[in-house]
């Protein structure tokens, strides 16, 4: 059981790390502002969300776990918005110029 | 465990520290706000990692705040973005000043 | 030895961010850049196991400082940046350096043994009933300081108010953006700010037993309160309503009163009497959470700008 826990949590984690990077690797690599607005939105929604499901079954109480579910929802959430504001001002913009 | 979390929280950190380059290099002022929002995102991130690891009730509700008053401050500089764009966009009176 | 990985990444982060927030002469790339810097500041301050310190610095140095600058930086005229002279600049290098080595003497010669009260703090935390040492030197055996803090901040409010042009006096600041850029803020908003209100109001309540407080509370309620000014839920008060200005006030006259009656009845100003040590405190903390609160509120939104009785 405890070995089972062990690696779905290290199979998590791991697949956060790697929406991470490919966050980090999109908003270095990608030629304009919208499409690296689309990898950092992975890197905060799947890179978190997989780190924060990782942790739950290790976390030591139920409240703790039911914090890292919000703080995971309150990301997310800002995330979505921000991207949403960025769009529009990458969108004015290039209509501007 | 808790040295493997450690060590997912080194590569978290190192990972959305590569991501700064944005900040740096730019070019527009929107790339530089993604930067610090991953870093932010990354932030979070490296405490629940350590907060788990350890059993730190105490980090979690710092990784809590620092989730929402990130979350605040990236609102913030976007709104302001947008403001000026749509400002910059109708070309109108600039915000702010005094109604005579 | 992964720790030390963690540590010294952190720090060459904050060091290279500091620096290049320093060198950078775009006012918004600075602030984004000081952002980033209050965020790896707070993973230091964790770090060190300072939770309270981390706490306060994940809710004003990247949150609310970061907006207060990026409002003045709106207000701010373009001005032309002219390099001081060479002369100049290597003074204030100069300076900087000596202020560096000293605090760096400071910290890497310590006295042995250090200087310490820690001991004297735990041995006699029970008597003010609260379980954080942290909470119980700020609300007990150093109250005049976090008293004076207060103050000092509604004293920058004053500051701040008196930029405000004759006009607009017993106005209120103009916060909203225009309707077309609103999107989604005002739905988000509407979703957030009650989440935001309980856990600040958790925040401020778990400061008497683990690390928390009212000042890291009342910034995460004051960054709420001008969430909702910006997406135009509520507007910023006019600055003349005596409701504000009392609700501004509270929190120090409510510890000053306090404060005095402890002369009578403990023996000494800013004592509590034992049995009701702890109401007290807890008195004296939804008060100033609410000031300041309120304050810092209104620090962000800046001196008014809509004449009174002039709408926009």
């Amino acid at each position: 059981m405890t070995a089972l826990v062990a690696l779905f949590s290290t199979a998590a984690i791991g697949a956060g790390i790697i929406f991470f990077l490919a966050g980090t690797v999109g908003l270095i690599r990608f030629p304009d502002g919208l499409t690296r607005l689309h990898a950092l939105t992975k890197a905060d929604n799947l890179g978190l969300g997989l780190i924060v499901i990782g942790l739950l079954p290790l976390s030591s109480s139920v409240g703790m776990a039911l914090k890292l579910v919000v703080i995971w929802a309150l990301v997310q959430f800002a995330g979505a918005t921000v991207a949403q504001l960025i769009a529009r001002v990458a969108r004015s913009t290039e209509r501007g110029e | 465990m808790a040295d493997a979390l450690t060590v997912a929280a080194v590569i978290v950190l190192a990972i959305a520290a590569v991501g700064l380059v944005r900040v740096l290099r730019g070019p527009s002022r929107i790339d530089r706000m993604m930067a610090v929002q991953l870093l932010g995102s990354g932030s979070v991130a490296v405490l629940v990692l350590l907060a788990v690891g350890s059993g730190t009730d105490a980090l979690v509700d710092i990784a809590l705040t620092l989730a929402l008053l990130a979350a605040f401050a990236s609102i913030a500089l976007a709104t302001t973005l947008a403001q000026k764009a749509t400002a910059a966009a109708k070309a109108e009176h600039a915000p702010g000043t005094p109604a005579s | 030895m992964l720790g030390l990985a963690l540590d010294l990444l952190i720090a060459a982060l904050v060091i290279g961010v500091a620096l290049w927030t320093v060198r950078t002469r775009d006012d918004f790339a600075a602030i984004v850049g000081f952002v980033a810097y209050g965020l790896l500041l707070t993973l230091a301050w964790a770090r060190l196991a300072a939770y309270d310190v981390a706490l306060t610095e994940a809710a004003i140095g990247g949150g609310v400082t970061g907006v207060i600058l990026l409002r003045a930086s709106i207000r701010l005229k373009p001005v032309a940046t002219a390099r001081k002279p060479i002369g100049a600049r290597i003074l204030v290098g100069l300076l900087c350096a000596a202020i560096s080595a000293a605090l760096a003497a400071v910290v890497l010669l310590p006295m042995t043994p250090a200087p310490s009260l820690a001991i004297e703090v735990r041995t006699h935390l029970a008597s003010t009933g609260l379980g954080n040492p942290i909470a119980g030197v700020l609300m007990a055996y150093r109250a005049l300081d976090t008293f004076l803090e207060t103050v000092v901040v509604l004293l920058a409010l004053f500051g701040v108010w008196s930029l405000t042009p004759d006009a607009a006096w017993g106005g209120r600041p103009a916060m909203a953006v225009p309707a077309a850029a609103f999107g989604p803020l005002p739905l988000f908003g509407r979703l957030l700010i009650p989440v935001g209100i309980v856990i600040g109001v958790y925040i401020v309540w778990v400061g008497a037993d683990a690390p928390g407080g009212k000042f890291q509370g009342a910034t995460i309620l004051a960054a709420m309160w001008i969430l909702a000014m910006m997406a135009g839920l509520t507007q910023a008060p006019s600055i003349g309503r005596w409701r504000l200005r009392l609700l501004l006030a509270a929190g120090p006259i409510v510890f000053l009163a306090i404060g005095l009656a402890g002369i009578p009845l403990a023996g000494a100003f800013l004592a509590y009497p034992e049995a009701l040590a702890k109401p007290l405190i807890l008195l004296i903390e939804v008060a100033l959470t609410l000031s300041i609160a309120a304050t810092l509120g209104l620090l962000v939104a800046g001196p008014p700008d809509v004449t009174p009785g002039v709408e926009p």
